[in-house]
C-alpha cells in the first residue's frame, strides 16, 4: 500500500486532521535542512512535500523564492534531492511528495527520476507547472512504480475541469485557497467552505488545503471541512529562524483541538 | 503531429508544435488560458474585430511599412539585392505596437481594463503602455532592475504614457526575470488583468497568437517584393531572441519551399564564452515560462542567464515554433556576436541613414555574409524589426569606454 494511502487511513481512523509540511530541500544547506525535515516529521508533519529548488520559481512567493535560491547556491540537484529522500526514509515512515517545477525532473529524465524515486522510498510527486494536460508523459512513468501524481485544484478551476484534474487522481487532493503566489497571508480565504464540500462531492481523495495558512489559528481554521493543511513558506521561515518545531507543535495541537 | 502540420503553422489544441510548446503553467492559470483561447478563436472570425485591428494597423501604426531595395547596402556587400523591411517606421518603432494593437483589442472585447506586460529593453513595454494610453487603459509593466538602468530613456516614456513600471529585483534582474515576476502578478491578479506577452512565447495560445499578429510583416512583405522584383525572395533573414518579428515575417513564407529562411540568435561575446543568448544552437529542450522549447540549462535543469548587447534577445528560450522549425530543418538558425552586430549597426548608418536597432543589427550582420555568398541576381529580405533610438546612448557609451 501506497503510504499516502495508509497515512490517511490512519487520520481518518484517529478522527484527525492531516499537516502536510513543505521544506525546501537543501535551504540553507544539506545537511542542515536535512535536520530540520526529520525534527518537523517527528514533532507531527504527516505527509513532507519535499521541495526541489529551481532558478524561476514563477508560482512561490518571496519566501519559498529565498529558500530555494540558498538551496541552489548550496548546489542543490535532483541527484541529491534522491539520495536525501532515501536517508529520511531510513529513519521514517512519512509519506514523502517530491514537490517542485517541472524542468529539473525533466532534466533528469522522468522514467530514470521515477525508478530512482521509487528505490528512494518517495511516495509521489506534485508538479506546479505540470496540468493534466502535460502530465502523461510523467504519470506514465510514475503509474509503472505505484508513484502518486499528486493533483492541484485552484479557486479558478471550474466544475468540468476538476472532474478532469481528478480523473484517475490518486492519493490526496491539494486544493489552492487564494489565487496566487505562495507565501503567508493575514487574511484567510473566502468561501472556502462551499468550495470544499463541492470538491468533496466529486471524490472520495482526502482534500489538503493550502496557500498563506501560517499559523495553528489559521490551520484549525483552514482544516475544518478539508481532511489536511498544507503548510509551507510559514515553515520555510520557521525553520530559518530556528522555531521549526515550535511551529510544527503549534500547528499539529491546534489540528488535534 | 506530422511535419506537415507543422508546415500549416498551427499548434495542436493544447498548443503543440511538434514536441514543444503546450501549456506548463500552474492550476490557477490553466481556466484563464483556455478562456483566453477561446475568446481569440472567436475574435479573429468576427470581421469587426480584424477590421478594427486593420484599421488600427493602418491609420495609428501607419501600415503597410515600406519594403525598401537598399542599394548601397547591396554594392557594399556585393551580392544578392537587399530589401529592408521597414518595421522600424512603426509607430514605437518597432514591429512588437503590431501585437500589442491587436491584443489590447482583445482585452477590450474580454471586458478586462488592465493590462500588464513583461520587457527587456523596453519596446514591448512601451509598446503595451502605447496601447494602453490609446484604450484608456490601467497598465503596468514588469522590467528588470538591470534594465531599467540601462534603458532609462524607455521607462520615462512608460511613465509619460501613463503606465507603472515595477522593478524586478530577483534573479538576473532581466527580462527573464521580469517575466517571471509578471506570471506571479498575473496569478494574483486574472479576474481583470490581461497578460500581454510580447513575443512568441509563454504557454499557449501566446506563442500562436502573437504570431498571428506579427503575420502582417509577412504578408506585406511578400506582396511587396512580388510587385517590386516579379518574384518570391531567395532568403528572408530576421534576428531572434524569443522571435516575434522573425515569426511574423517567416510564417507567410513558410510554404513556399524555394525561400530559404533564416534566424539569427545573439552570439554574444562568442557561443565558447558561454555568454550569449543561442537557444537554438546550443540549448537543449526544457521547460520555462509556460513552454517546452530550447533553452539555455545547466546540467542539472536549472535555467542560465543570457547574455546579448541587445537587451530585446537578451533571453534563455525561445518561442517554441521555432523550435519545431529548427528541428524540421524549414528555418536554418544562425548566430551572430555582438562584435559583428555592433558593425553591421554602424555599416547600416554611415551606408542608408538609417540607424538600426541592435537587435535588427544582428539579422544585418548575418545579411552581409549571405548576400555575398548568393551572388549577383538574387533577393535577400531582412526585417528590419526597430529603429536604434534607444540604442544611442549605450553605442556612445561603448565607442567612448
Amino acid at each position: 500500500m501506497n503510504r499516502i494511502d495508509a497515512k490517511f487511513s490512519e487520520l481518518r481512523e484517529a478522527g484527525r486532521k492531516g499537516l502536510v509540511g513543505y521544506l525546501t530541500a537543501g535551504d540553507p544547506d544539506i545537511a542542515a535542512s536535512e535536520k530540520s525535515i526529520i525534527a518537523a516529521v517527528k514533532n507531527g508533519v504527516d505527509v513532507l512535500e519535499l521541495g526541489m529548488p529551481f532558478s524561476d520559481p514563477t508560482a512561490d512567493g518571496p519566501t519559498i523564492q529565498a529558500a530555494g535560491k540558498r538551496a541552489l547556491d548550496a548546489g542543490m540537484t535532483v541527484t541529491k534531492l534522491l539520495a536525501m529522500a532515501g536517508r529520511i526514509r531510513h529513519v521514517s515512515d512519512v509519506p514523502i511528495v517530491l514537490f517542485g517545477y517541472a524542468n529539473p525532473f525533466f532534466s533528469y529524465g522522468y522514467e530514470r527520476c521515477c525508478r530512482d524515486a521509487a528505490e528512494a522510498g518517495v511516495d509521489g510527486m506534485l508538479i506546479v507547472d505540470l496540468p493534466f494536460e502535460e502530465a502523461d508523459e510523467l504519470r506514465c512513468h510514475l503509474d509503472k512504480h505505484d508513484l502518486y501524481y499528486v493533483p492541484l485544484i485552484a479557486p479558478t478551476t471550474g466544475s468540468e475541469r476538476i472532474g478532469k484534474v481528478l480523473e484517475g487522481a490518486r492519493g490526496f487532493v491539494y486544493y489552492i485557497m487564494v489565487t496566487g503566489v505562495t507565501g503567508a497571508r493575514e487574511q484567510m480565504a473566502t468561501g472556502l467552505e462551499d468550495r470544499v464540500k463541492t470538491l468533496k462531492g466529486l471524490t472520495d481523495l482526502p482534500l489538503a488545503v493550502g496557500f498563506g495558512v501560517s499559523n495553528g489559528e489559521q490551520a484549525r481554521l483552514a482544516a475544518k471541512k478539508a481532511d489536511a493543511v498544507v503548510v509551507g513558506s510559514a515553515l520555510v521561515k520557521a525553520a530559518q529562524a530556528g522555531t521549526l518545531e515550535s511551529l510544527v507543535s503549534e500547528l499539529r495541537s491546534a489540528l488535534d483541538e | 503531429m506530422s511535419e506537415s502540420d507543422i508546415m500549416s503553422e498551427q499548434p495542436d489544441s493544447r498548443g503543440h508544435f511538434g514536441e514543444f510548446g503546450g501549456r506548463y503553467v500552474a492550476e490557477t492559470l490553466m481556466p484563464v488560458l483556455i478562456e483566453l483561447e477561446a475568446a481569440y478563436k472567436e475574435a479573429v472570425k468576427d470581421p469587426d474585430f480584424m477590421s478594427e485591428f486593420s484599421r488600427l494597423l493602418r491609420d495609428y501604426v501607419g501600415r503597410p511599412s515600406p519594403l525598401y531595395l537598399a542599394e548601397r547596402l547591396t554594392a557594399a556587400c556585393g551580392g544578392a539585392d537587399i530589401y529592408l523591411k521597414r518595421e522600424d517606421l512603426n509607430h514605437t518603432g518597432a514591429h512588437k505596437v503590431n501585437n500589442t494593437v491587436g491584443q489590447a483589442l482583445l482585452a477590450r472585447r474580454m471586458g478586462k481594463n488592465r493590462l500588464m506586460a513583461e520587457t527587456g529593453a523596453g519596446q514591448h513595454g512601451v509598446a503595451t503602455a502605447t496601447a494602453a494610453a490609446l484604450f484608456g487603459m490601467e497598465c503596468v509593466v514588469y522590467m528588470g532592475e538591470e534594465d531599467i538602468e540601462r534603458q532609462a530613456p524607455n521607462v520615462k516614456r512608460m511613465e509619460l504614457l501613463g503606465a507603472e513600471v515595477v522593478p524586478v529585483s530577483s534573479g538576473t534582474r532581466t527580462l527573464k526575470d521580469a517575466m517571471g515576476e509578471a506570471l506571479r502578478a498575473w496569478v494574483a491578479t486574472v479576474d481583470d488583468t490581461f497578460y500581454v506577452i510580447g513575443s512568441v512565447a509563454g504557454p499557449h495560445p501566446y506563442p500562436a497568437m502573437v504570431r498571428d499578429f506579427q503575420r502582417v510583416i509577412g504578408d506585406e512583405a511578400r506582396g511587396q517584393v512580388l510587385a517590386m522584383a516579379e518574384r518570391l525572395p531567395d532568403m528572408v533573414i530576421a534576428c531572434v531572441g524569443g522571435g516575434s518579428n522573425a515569426a511574423g515575417i517567416f510564417c507567410a513564407f513558410i510554404e513556399d519551399a524555394d525561400v530559404k529562411l533564416v534566424g539569427v540568435e545573439a552570439a554574444g561575446l562568442g557561443i565558447e564564452t558561454g555568454k550569449h543568448s543561442a537557444s537554438i544552437g546550443s540549448g537543449r529542450q526544457g521547460i520555462l515560462h509556460g513552454t517546452k522549447t530550447y533553452l539555455l540549462q545547466d546540467e542539472h535543469g536549472q535555467v542560465l542567464n543570457a547574455h546579448s548587447i541587445a537587451a530585446g534577445l537578451d533571453y534563455p528560450g525561445v518561442g517554441p515554433q521555432h523550435s519545431a522549425w529548427a528541428e524540421s530543418g524549414r528555418v536554418k538558425y544562425v548566430s551572430i556576436t555582438d562584435e559583428e552586430a555592433l558593425a553591421a549597426f554602424h555599416k547600416l548608418t554611415r551606408l542608408e541613414g538609417i540607424i538600426p536597432a541592435l537587435e535588427s543589427s544582428h539579422a544585418l550582420a548575418e545579411t552581409a555574409k549571405q548576400a555575398k555568398a548568393m551572388g549577383k541576381g538574387r533577393i535577400l529580405v531582412v526585417n528590419l524589426s526597430g529603429r536604434g533610438d534607444k540604442d544611442v546612448d549605450a553605442i556612445l557609451r561603448k565607442d567612448e569606454g
